[in-house]
C-alpha cells in the first residue's frame, strides 16, 4: 500500500503524522518511510542513523563544437532558453535546462549528446529493524525537484508499504508524490489559513483520483468549520490532535510523540485502520 | 522601489501573518504581493477588494489531435516526463505532467502534435488599506507555479513603480517559486521557528538567497516554545553575519487574528503584536539605510 | 563604434535602466557619429533565460561594449563570449549621462 501524507498549507505537521505513523506501524511491520520534500526534508532529524547516499543525475546536453555548424536550432528549439549559439561557440546554461533531449534530437549534425549532471541526492538508512528511511535532497540552488521524487519513489518501487511525506503546496512536487498513492491523508489545522488550503490539497486529489482523508493537527477545540467542510465534501475526518505545548516541545527538539508518549500509538494504529480502508484494502 | 520578500524555507512558520502586519506597521507607499501561488492566504488578513483578474497562461503543452494521430506511439517513448498516455486506442497528454519541452511535436511523424496555450491560473489586482495587492491562483496541480510568481511580481511592479516599498509574502521551500520570488529582490527577511526542521530549512533557504544578492535578515516565531533551538539558531546567524531582527512569542491571539481575517496587530495589544511592533521599528531602520546606501 | 545603454526609455533623454536582461529599450550609440538607435526589448517581461537573449540582441546590432547596472550570470557569460565589454553605471541618470561619463572613460569596466 502506498500512503501520501500532505496537507496544501505548510507547517500543519505532515511530517511529524507521517513519522508517527511510520514508526507505530514499523513496531509490527516493514515500513518504508519517503520523505519527499526534497526542497526541504526533515525526517532524517527525527530518525538519525548512518546512511548511505546516491547522487541523482539527469541528462543535459553537451556540444561537439568540432561538429556544431552553429546553425541555432537547438537554440530556437528550446523552449527553456537553455541554449545560446554565437558565431563560433554554443552557451549551454543548466538550470534553465528541463532535460527534456530536445535539443540533442532537433540537431541536423548530430553535434550534441547528453552526459549525466548532479541535481542533488537520495539518501536510505534503516533507522529501526523495521523502518526503512528514503530521503531525497536537491541541491541548494536548483529548481526542480521532481526528477528527485520520482528517484526516491522508485526505490521503495517493490516495498510493501509506503509512506511518503510531501511538500506543502499544491504544484508539481505535490502531484508527482500523490500520483500513484491507493490513499492521501490531508493534514490541516482549524484556521482559515488551513481550511482555504486545504480546499485546494484536496481538490488535487480529486485530479488525481486518490481517495483523501483528513486529520486536524494541532486542535483547540474549535473545529466546527473543518468539521462541516468534511461533511459537505463527503470526507472521511479520521483523526484529531489537540494543540498542546508539550507535543510542539517533543516535535521541535526532533523527538517523535510514538517515542516519547507510547500511549500515543494506538491512536496511529487506528488511523492507520481508516488509511486502510480509504484505500479499499482493509486489514 | 525597495523590494522585500518575507520567506522561511520551512512551510507555517508565520511569513503570512508577520507580512500582514508589517504592512499596517511600514512607512510609505506600499505595494503587495503574495507569491506563494499554491496557497495564498495573504488575502484572508487584508480584506481586499478586487479590481479585476487575468488569465495566467503557463507554458504551453502538447496536444495531439486524434483525427491525425497514426498511433505510433513515438511521443510517448520520447516523452521524458510520463505525460503521455494511452487510453485504449487514443494517445493523450496528461495536463499535470507536461512541462511543455514540445519534444513531441518534434518526434510525430504525422503532425497531429501541437503546443497550445493553456490557462493554469489567474492574476488578481486588489486594493486594500494599504495599497494594491497582487495574488493569484494557481490550478492545482499545474506546473510552473514560478512562471505565476514572476507574472505576479511583474504586475506588481508595472502597475505599482512609484510605490516606496513593494513587500512579498513568499512560498514555502527552496525550488522554483522561491527562486523566482527572490530573484532581483533587495531584502530577504526570512522568518524561522525554534526546531531542528527549522534551522535545518533555514540554512538551506539562505543557501540559495547567497546565490542572489538580497540583505539577509531573520525573525524567530513562537521563540519562546523552545528555548534552547532559539539560541542556537541566534547563534547561527550571528556567525553567520545574518542580523536578527525580531523574536515573536507564541501567542493565541495570532490564532484568534487569524480567524478574524485580520492582522495580528490589529486585534488589540498582545505579546506578539509588541515584538512585530519592534521587529517592524528594525526593518524600518534597515530600509532606511539601503535607501541612503543606493541614492 | 557601437555602445549599447539600458534604458527605460526611447531616447537619449530617457532615464538609465540598472537592469540588463528585462531592460524595457536597449539604446545604441554610434561613438563616431552620435546617431542613435532605440530598441524595445521583447524580453523585457520574459520569466527566465531572458538575459542571454537580450544579449544575443547586442551581438546581432554588432555593439562592441555595454553600459549598464545590473547584469547577470548568464547574460555576462555570453557577452564575454561574444567580446562584448561590460561596464557598470548606476548614478540613476539619463542615457546621455551615462553616455558622457563613458566617454570621459570614469566608468569601471566589469568582469
Amino acid at each position: 500500500m502506498r500512503l501520501a501524507v500532505a496537507s496544501g498549507k505548510g507547517g500543519t505537521g505532515k511530517s511529524m503524522v507521517a513519522a508517527n505513523l511510520a514508526f507505530t506501524l514499523s513496531q509490527a511491520e516493514q515500513v518504508t518511510l519517503i520523505d519527499c520534500d526534497v526542497e526541504e526534508p526533515d525526517l532524517h532529524l527525527f530518525f538519525p542513523a548512518p546512511s548511505t547516499t546516491t547522487e541523482v543525475t539527469v541528462p543535459v546536453p553537451v556540444v561537439d563544437e568540432t561538429a556544431c555548424q552553429h546553425c541555432g536550432l537547438c537554440e530556437e528549439f528550446c523552449q527553456y532558453g537553455a541554449m545560446t549559439v554565437l558565431s563560433s561557440r554554443v552557451l549551454f546554461f543548466p538550470e534553465l535546462c528541463h532535460s527534456c533531449g530536445g535539443c540533442t534530437l532537433v540537431c541536423p549534425n548530430g553535434a550534441i549528446h547528453e552526459d549525466p549532471k548532479r541535481i542533488g541526492t537520495t539518501t536510505i538508512s534503516t533507522p529501526l529493524p523495521n523502518l526503512k528511511l528514503i530521503s531525497g535532497m536537491l541541491d541548494t540552488g536548483n529548481p526542480l525537484a521532481v526528477p528527485i521524487i520520482r528517484t526516491a519513489k522508485k526505490l521503495a518501487a517493490s516495498d510493501p508499504l509506503v509512506i511518503c511525506d510531501t511538500a506543502p503546496g499544491t504544484s508539481c512536487p505535490v502531484v508527482e508524490t500523490l500520483d500513484g498513492c491507493d490513499a492521501c491523508i490531508l493534514v490541516t489545522e482549524s484556521t482559515p489559513f488551513g481550511m482555504h488550503d486545504l480546499q485546494l490539497a484536496v481538490d488535487v486529489a480529486a485530479r488525481l483520483g486518490v481517495p483523501a482523508g483528513i486529520v486536524i493537527n494541532r486542535s483547540d477545540g474549535k473545529d466546527q468549520a473543518t468539521l462541516e467542510f468534511c461533511t459537505d465534501h463527503d470526507i472521511e475526518m479520521m483523526m484529531t490532535i489537540p494543540f498542546d505545548r508539550e507535543i510542539a516541545a517533543i516535535q521541535s527538539r526532533g523527538d517523535l510523540l510514538c517515542r516519547a508518549r507510547p500511549e500515543w500509538q494506538k491512536a496511529f494504529a487506528a488511523l492507520f485502520v481508516k488509511c486502510s480502508t480509504l484505500a479499499g484494502m482493509d486489514r | 522601489m525597495i523590494r522585500l520578500a518575507v520567506i522561511s524555507g520551512k512551510g507555517g512558520t508565520g511569513k503570512t501573518m508577520i507580512t500582514a502586519a508589517l504592512a499596517q506597521l511600514l512607512p510609505g507607499s506600499l505595494v503587495l504581493a503574495d507569491c506563494d501561488v499554491d496557497a495564498a492566504n495573504l488575502e484572508l488578513l487584508l480584506s481586499p477588494k478586487l479590481i479585476r483578474t487575468e488569465p495566467f497562461m503557463g507554458m504551453k503543452t502538447a496536444v495531439i489531435d486524434p483525427a491525425l494521430c497514426t498511433q505510433c506511439g513515438e511521443c510517448m517513448e520520447h516523452c521524458r516526463f510520463g505525460a503521455i498516455e494511452r487510453d485504449g486506442d487514443a494517445y493523450r497528454v496528461s495536463l499535470l505532467r507536461c512541462e511543455g519541452c514540445a519534444v513531441c511535436t518534434h518526434v510525430c511523424p504525422a503532425a497531429a502534435v501541437t503546443m497550445q496555450p493553456r490557462q493554469t491560473g489567474e492574476i488578481k489586482y486588489s486594493d486594500t488599506e494599504r495599497g494594491h495587492l497582487v495574488h493569484a491562483r494557481l490550478v492545482p496541480g499545474a506546473g510552473n507555479s514560478g512562471l505565476l510568481v514572476h507574472a505576479v511580481k511583474k504586475t506588481a511592479i508595472e502597475q505599482d513603480r512609484n510605490s516606496d516599498l513593494f513587500l512579498i509574502d513568499g512560498p514555502p521551500g527552496t525550488g522554483c517559486p522561491l527562486i523566482s520570488t527572490i530573484s532581483g529582490v533587495d531584502m530577504a527577511l526570512i522568518v524561522t521557528e525554534p526546531s531542528v526542521s527549522g534551522l535545518h530549512d533555514l540554512k538551506r533557504v539562505v543557501a540559495v538567497c547567497r546565490q542572489f544578492r538580497p540583505r539577509i535578515l531573520v525573525a524567530i516565531n513562537r521563540f519562546d516554545l523552545e528555548q534552547s533551538l532559539t539560541e542556537t539558531i541566534q547563534i547561527w546567524c550571528k556567525e553567520e553575519k545574518i542580523p536578527m531582527i525580531g523574536k515573536i512569542p507564541f501567542d493565541p491571539v495570532v490564532i484568534e487574528s487569524v480567524r478574524k481575517g485580520v492582522p495580528v496587530t490589529r486585534a488589540g495589544a498582545s505579546p506578539a503584536a509588541q515584538a512585530i511592533q519592534i521587529l517592524a521599528a528594525n526593518l524600518e531602520n534597515e530600509l532606511m539605510h539601503y535607501g541612503n546606501r543606493r541614492g | 563604434m557601437k555602445v549599447c545603454f539600458t534604458a527605460k526609455g526611447a531616447t537619449p533623454d530617457s532615464p538609465s535602466e540598472e537592469r540588463f536582461g528585462r531592460a524595457p529599450y536597449f539604446i545604441i550609440l554610434e561613438s563616431e557619429t552620435g546617431s542613435f538607435e532605440a530598441i524595445q526589448n521583447p524580453y523585457a517581461d520574459g520569466a527566465g533565460g531572458v538575459g542571454p537573449k537580450a544579449a544575443q540582441i547586442l551581438i546581432a546590432h554588432d555593439v562592441k561594449a555595454l553600459i549598464s547596472g545590473q547584469v547577470g550570470g548568464n547574460a555576462r557569460e555570453v557577452l564575454a563570449a561574444a567580446g562584448i565589454a561590460m561596464y557598470t553605471y548606476r548614478a540613476g541618470g539619463s542615457v546621455k549621462d551615462a553616455s558622457d561619463q563613458f566617454t570621459k572613460n570614469t566608468l569601471v569596466r566589469s568582469e
